[in-house]
């Protein structure tokens, strides 16, 4: 392989946030604690520009540098864009939490840089080994997050479940990955297509090796038998920790899948849909029943996102260009609506009580009506009622689905939905027809509680008018 | 000449008793640092096999970057297992229960 200087253009995005967490990082040494803030500020307008740097790169036709293990393209691109603006938002909720909790660390910002940089890598992989050193970034990163409050009994037991399952996530994958490898002889997603397109399924390494790499990815997304990690780590975590990882992760995961079983193994789709099709109704079965039992909002949110995942699947499973923009547009909702809803409880949390149970929630109305409104469209948004754009992603996958003539799942997806949508509706209940315990006016920085009203009206206005990031994603999809 | 079928065999072994030995260990949390470490190495040993058979250097790129991986993943997991410690006075998996439901 030829160095060509022209290969570095197409990742100038990485290069960028991996200097800007260096920076970052030395920059922080030199800072006494009041002047932590120049940290925050640093980052926040570093990820700014990042947007800029990234769409300027970006092109209509796809690019593969690095001799074909790297690959940017119109899904990368979107995707990319979606997790800086997540990250964004979650460092913007999560700043006077940290201060007041004595957490407004440099270490914060630069552990979540070098996960956003994990991620790109993830979302441009064209090679098992790119995938598996971003998939590896991202958690490194995260597992150091979860145990980010040292003194934190919940958070330091949350963190050594996390690590030790992701440990067995990772070491599935690339179990599974050796096996394709030694099936194929190639790493490289484009060879490895072409391989399987000749030899089929008749390789019983092969079928090793899917399975693995399928029970790695389940792991990661959370689906239903490997999702024991996730209540506990929403639960345990510090609650921005809780909002960034529930959210901007949820991208790279859907792109891992899709770089994984589409890009580097559709000519086994029948095989992986099998599967696929099982992990979707079990996460969407347990998820949505399992959450109705909750009594803490965090651990709530978490069975909820597993729900979720079923869905994100339902789309990718498909195998179709409408499944994947579908799943796509899927994904960034969710992200942008749980982003929202932890953002409100990092709102009510002060400092010495956390706002986690659901009686926290109640009469919320009376203490502030407006953001009981911002809560009550996320809840919609998570529930699918028209007309936030909850209903839209949902309506979406299960077209793409109907679509394959696999209608009955999605009418399974559409049952467990509805069951779903009685604790999300439980939440709307407790905030306005319920008394409230204590009566304190909602406070908060300016900064946050304009973000919060930006992310709630957001909802209400991409449900009225979701053509525009569909097409994003269509458009990102087919190019 | 010891066939492929061998190596990879090995490798299987391996890695279910990395599995095993993190599913049934009630004890110790150090001992499941040490079946993840060991994981990783069978799944070392297979890539080296496969590697060595197809002739093809790809696989033992790969192993080094595995063997990268895993001294920053031990690193982290032991730092974690010190907070732990220092909040707990303890490493006792089966005391690791607050967190339910």
């Amino acid at each position: 392989m030829q160095f060509e200087a022209s290969n570095l253009i197409p990742v100038a995005p990485e290069l960028y946030i991996l200097g800007l967490a260096c920076l970052v990082l030395v920059i922080d040494l030199f800072l006494d604690d009041e002047q932590r803030i120049f940290t925050y500020a640093l980052t926040q307008v570093g990820l700014i520009f990042a947007i800029f740097i990234t769409l300027s790169v970006g092109q209509t036709e796809a690019q593969i540098v690095f001799d074909g293990s790297y690959i940017r393209d119109g899904m990368s691109d979107v995707l990319k864009v979606s997790i800086y603006v997540i990250t964004i938002g979650a460092f913007l909720y999560s700043k006077e939490y940290l201060v007041e909790h004595g957490l407004f660390k440099g270490e914060y910002y630069v552990l979540g840089l070098f996960a956003v940089l994990g991620m790109m890598v993830m979302v441009s992989a064209q090679s098992f080994l790119t995938a598996y050193l971003g998939l590896e970034l991202l958690s490194l990163s995260l597992y150091a997050l979860v145990a980010f409050d040292r003194d934190s009994k919940a958070g330091s037991e949350a963190a050594m479940k996390y690590f030790v399952l992701g440990a067995i996530a990772s070491g599935m994958l690339l179990y599974g990955i050796s096996m394709i490898y030694g099936a194929t002889g190639a790493l490289n997603f484009t060879t490895v297509t072409i391989a399987l397109t000749e030899t089929g399924m008749e390789d019983i390494v092969l079928v090793f090796g899917l399975v693995f790499v399928v029970i790695g990815l389940a792991f990661k997304l959370g689906a239903v038998p490997f999702h024991m990690w996730i209540p506990d780590v929403y639960h345990g975590a510090p609650t921005p920790v809780a909002q960034f990882l529930g959210a901007a992760p949820k991208i790279a995961a859907f792109a891992l899948a899709m770089r994984l079983l589409v890009d580097g193994m559709m000519p086994l789709h029948s095989d992986w849909q099998q599967m696929l099709i099982i992990l979707a109704i079990l996460s969407m079965a347990l998820g949505n029943v399992v959450a109705i039992a909750q009594t803490n909002i965090k651990r709530m949110l978490a069975y909820s996102t597993i729900a979720h995942v079923g869905f994100i699947m339902m789309g990718i499973l498909a195998g179709t260009p409408e499944g994947y923009s579908a799943s796509m547009f899927y994904t960034i909702i969710y992200a942008v609506t749980s982003l929202g809803a932890f953002g409100i409880i990092i709102l009510l949390s002060k400092k010495g009580f956390e706002a986690e149970n659901l009686d926290d929630y109640k009469g919320l109305h009376e203490r502030s009506p407006w953001f009981a409104a911002m809560m009550m469209l996320f809840m919609f948004s998570m529930a699918g009622v028209p007309p936030t754009v909850g209903f839209w992603a949902k309506l979406f996958v299960l077209d793409a689905v109907v679509g394959v003539e696999l209608t009955w799942l999605a009418l399974v997806g559409v049952f467990f939905s509805i069951i779903g949508a009685f604790y999300y509706i439980r939440i709307i209940k407790l905030m306005y027809f319920d008394k409230a315990d204590n009566t304190l006016p909602v406070v908060g920085n300016l900064d946050t509680r304009i973000a919060l009203s930006v992310n709630g009206v957001l909802m209400l206005a991409l449900g009225l008018f979701p053509a525009a990031l569909l097409t994003i994603c269509v458009r990102a999809i087919g190019g | 000449m010891i066939a492929l079928s061998d190596y990879l065999m090995l490798g299987a072994i391996l890695f279910s008793l990395s599995i095993a030995g993190i599913f049934l260990n009630r004890k110790n949390i150090i001992i499941i640092l040490m079946c993840v470490e060991l994981m990783l190495l069978a799944v070392n040993m297979n890539f080296i096999a496969f590697s060595r058979f197809l002739d093809d250097s790809a696989g033992q790129v790969f192993v080094f970057f595995i063997l990268t991986v895993a001294a920053a993943e031990a690193a982290i997991g032991l730092a974690i297992l010190i907070v732990v410690f220092r909040n707990r006075r303890t490493i006792n998996v089966a005391d690791l229960d607050t967190l339910k439901g």
